[in-house]
């Protein structure tokens, strides 16, 4: 099924969010969608899967217009999409995920769809076993799911926002091979994301946004230097490389063990030195996150000795090592970071320490202050989920108090593009310069390697490299990933 | 700027926001009215005349103006971090049993007006201590504050009565309507030939600017604002929640014992069985329909009890049930939820 957006717009109050595009996606194609953050994605997206409703514009099916305003419409005339977060229900078992939304009878035994499920996953080699819970599968999984469930419902136009977010590299080749599978078999691929190398891997044609409009369109073989710049206008340098330097010792960690996680985290060892930008490398949920939490104060360790700028830190909770100058940005932004509702200048208000009485002129000054330094598209009356996924981590990161002595930060750059991340890392680097350490998880291995002093590898809760950035290399890195160091 | 454009519409919304209430409960009620063959002007108009038609009807109102306004502002600092302090009813009870308490002791020997104040006291403290509790079965046991609150209303319920029927009987035998009247110089004092305490009064406008700064203005309001929004960040920023939460409670069942002490000083001068009149449930309904804000609390308090009062004519005038203001209660309430919650509806589908 072919799929046509004509003159599409979409308003947000006075924001223009789709300013008239014009698309067409062909069946049986991998249709790329490229561009940064804010560049209207997601939105033409969401109105695409009936998610969000346009404000003029006609969409065509097989060249016939249709009218729908909501997920299960679209559905039923063949679009499907997959979220970044998948919308899968946590508490249930995967068969009964994969059940869920299907027409029939009271009688629809489970043996069948089981029998389905199992087919499914078997043609695309997913390895699903349909009574774990969901709530127990890597994101990567769970994405796996909710393919094999949308096709099952007979969906004929796929829409995947960003999927190569959070998932393994092995994941990545499995969802890339099935893609190309579906493409073979007349199905539609519509292909949103921001980094440039999946979607010159896999698409056929890569349409390009930019500020709401189209801003090129190119089939393959594509031309990366023409493809950056409609993203960006001009093209972005790579993120500056931080020197090698070594101050006092300002994070050790002795045989520490602790729970969490799906792994814990097991025997680790550690001195991190004031200023070193160390990244932590590993397969999503390997130890790395437990490992951050621990060195937060926000999950205690079972055994070991934990030393924070030369003072023990056992027994200590969270407070205790915010006092000491620790600070954890999660990479929930919006669930765990920023409290929605509360504006940018009351989660300032909330760093004021003194007195009973909140000084509003003050909190608003530093509001401004932020805002502009921080280069956030909003006011100081804003709140974090009008904030677009960018400009929240830029408001995480203001949030960071005065002269932090350790920065923890779980994928600091998740769902940003090239710029913004060019942008973040610009900033933690001066942290570090001003002889901050900062530790920070990532899925990104090149992230890793371009701004890290130093790499630990995580595998299966352990620690099981240790070594400086200019020692190693991608393939080096990836076999330790793998469990192969 | 930008943003002010913003705050305008937002208040254009309020006000669609506020007819759209007002206009369906008003609907739903006349709708009601005609199914009971009940003249709807005439019922609005006995409503009306029957709640601020004399003065001594509008100090009527306000004698019930004050336990109510009492118990939603202390159910704003609940809500406000996120808690549902249903439990506020069995703090009503638990302040009141606590200024019986201290009444009885005082009635021999103290002054007057000292008793009175450590009646006061006493009964903030008791209605505090009975919403903490809730509070720490919250934090360290995990239980649910509307589970915990529920059953602490029972308890507090089953020592009223306990108390009413055995150690505070009345001499000779206990009964239903209560302990022994107070002494009159243990009642709060009245306006002449109105029914209506001026320190009372005074104390609930005090309470009601006192919570609205500590709301607004200052760091406990707003921590109380960012843990109630979402619990994780706030820890992160280095709130401590779990102490927040037994401060809020305190707070809340403060205000809904010094509730109960009035009740006790100024209305009944006993303990009587039902001496929370309801008031703590009521007031759950008037911080919904405000919207879990402070500044509109007290005039929502003030139009509940007038159809409260007003309501008692319709029997004796029309032959209506006075559970009509209960009714008007309800559908402006139901009214409000849905149009916040569709409010809140359209926000999210447009972000």
């Amino acid at each position: 099924m072919g799929i046509t957006l004509r003159d599409i717009h979409k308003r947000y109050g006075t924001v223009h969010a789709n300013n008239g595009i014009t698309l067409h996606v062909t069946e049986g194609s991998i249709h790329g969608i490229l561009g940064e953050n804010g560049a209207g994605k997601s939105t033409l997206m969401k109105i695409m899967a009936g998610y969000v409703r346009k404000t003029g514009g006609t969409i065509f099916l097989d060249g016939k217009p249709v009218e729908y305003a909501q997920p299960a419409e679209a559905t039923r005339l063949g679009i499907g999409m997959l979220y970044q977060d998948p919308l899968d229900f946590l508490s249930l078992s995967v068969l009964e995920n994969f059940m869920m939304g299907r027409r029939g009878g009271l009688s629809s035994g489970k043996a069948g769809y089981r029998e389905q499920l199992k087919d499914l996953a078997d043609a695309f080699s997913f390895h699903l076993d349909p009574d774990r819970a969901v709530r127990e599968l890597t994101v990567g999984e769970r994405q796996q799911l909710e393919l094999l469930r949308l096709l099952a419902l007979g969906v004929e136009v796929l829409i995947l926002d960003e999927p190569t977010t959070g998932i393994t590299s092995l994941q990545r080749r499995l969802l890339f091979e099935a893609l190309k599978k579906l493409a073979d078999g007349q199905k539609t691929v519509l292909f949103v994301s921001h980094k440039l190398e999946d979607v010159e891997m896999l698409c056929h044609k890569v349409t390009v946004l930019r500020a709401g409009r189209v801003s090129g369109e190119m089939d393959r073989p594509f031309h990366t230097p023409t493809l950056l710049q409609w993203m960006f206008g001009v093209p972005p340098a790579p993120p500056p490389c931080a020197g090698g330097r070594r101050g006092k010792l300002a994070l050790a960690m002795e045989h520490v063990s602790a729970p969490g996680g799906r792994t814990g985290l097991r025997h680790c060892s550690i001195e991190i030195h004031e200023g070193e930008v160390v990244g932590l490398a590993g397969l999503a949920g390997s130890g790395q996150d437990v490992f951050l939490r621990v060195a937060a104060g926000l999950n205690k360790p079972r055994e070991g000795k934990m030393h924070l700028i030369g003072e023990n830190m056992a027994g200590k909770d969270y407070h205790a090592f915010k006092a000491r100058g620790v600070t954890f940005l999660p990479a929930a932004r919006l669930e765990e970071g920023l409290m929605p509702g509360l504006s940018i200048t009351e989660h300032l208000a909330l760093r004021q320490e003194r007195g009973i009485r909140i000084l509003w002129n003050e909190a608003q000054k530093a509001a401004f202050q932020i805002i502009r330094r921080f280069r956030i598209s909003g006011n100081p009356l804003s709140t974090p989920e009008s904030l677009s996924g960018g400009n929240q981590q830029r408001l995480l990161l203001g949030l960071i108090p005065e002269d932090p002595r350790v920065l923890l930060l779980e994928d600091p750059t998740r769902g940003l593009d090239l710029e913004s991340v060019r942008w973040v890392w610009q900033q933690l680097v001066s942290f570090a310069a001003g002889g901050t350490c900062i530790l920070f998880s990532c899925a990104e291995l090149d992230e890793i390697l371009q701004v890290s002093d130093r790499v630990l590898v995580f595998y299966n809760g352990m620690m099981v490299k240790d070594v400086r950035a200019c020692d190693t290399d991608l393939m080096d890195l990836g076999q330790a990933i793998a469990g192969k160091g | 700027m930008q943003w002010v454009r913003g705050k305008k519409s937002s208040l254009l919304q309020a006000l669609l926001g506020t007819g759209a209430i007002l206009g369906t409960a008003f609907a739903v009620t006349t709708l009601i009215l005609f199914v009971a063959g009940a003249p709807p002007l005439s019922a609005f108009y006995y409503l009306l005349s029957g709640s601020l038609g004399t003065w001594l009807k509008v100090a009527q109102v306000l004698t019930g103006w004050i336990p109510l306004t009492l118990c939603a502002c202390g159910l704003v600092y609940s809500f406000r971090i996120g808690l549902w302090n249903i439990g506020v009813e069995g703090q009503v009870v638990a302040g009141a049993v606590a200024a019986t308490f201290v009444l009885r002791l005082g009635a021999e020997s103290g002054s007057p007006v000292v008793v009175l104040f450590l009646a006061f006291l006493g009964g903030l403290l008791g209605g505090s201590l009975w919403a903490v509790i809730a509070g720490f079965l919250k934090i360290k046991g995990g239980v649910n504050e509307i589970f915990g609150g529920l059953g602490m209303n029972f308890v507090a319920q089953g020592i009223t009565l306990w108390l009413i029927f055995g150690p505070w009987k009345r001499p000779g035998v206990g009964s239903m309507s209560g302990t022994e009247l107070f002494a009159p110089q243990f009642w709060l004092p009245t306006v002449a030939g109105l029914r209506l305490s001026p320190v009372g009064l005074a104390l609930t406008v005090a309470v009601l600017l006192g919570s609205a700064w500590v709301l607004g203005r200052t760091r406990l309001g707003l921590a109380l604002k960012g843990i109630g929004s979402n619990p994780k960040a706030a820890y992160l920023q280095g709130l401590k929640p779990n102490r927040s939460i037994l401060i809020a409670m305190g707070l809340a069942g403060g205000c809904a014992g010094l509730a109960g002490t009035f009740q006790v000083t100024g209305v009944y001068h006993r303990l009587i069985p039902a001496i929370s009149s309801n008031y703590g449930y009521l007031a759950l309904l008037v911080v919904m329909l405000a919207n879990y804000r402070i500044s509109a609390a007290p005039a929502i308090a003030f139009f509940f009890v007038c159809l409260n009062v007003g309501a008692i004519q319709l029997p004796m005038m029309l032959q209506l049930d006075s559970s009509l203001s209960g009714i008007i209660q309800g559908a402006l309430v139901l009214a409000a939820l849905l149009v916040y919650g569709w409010r809140k509806r359209k926000l999210t589908m447009e972000t």
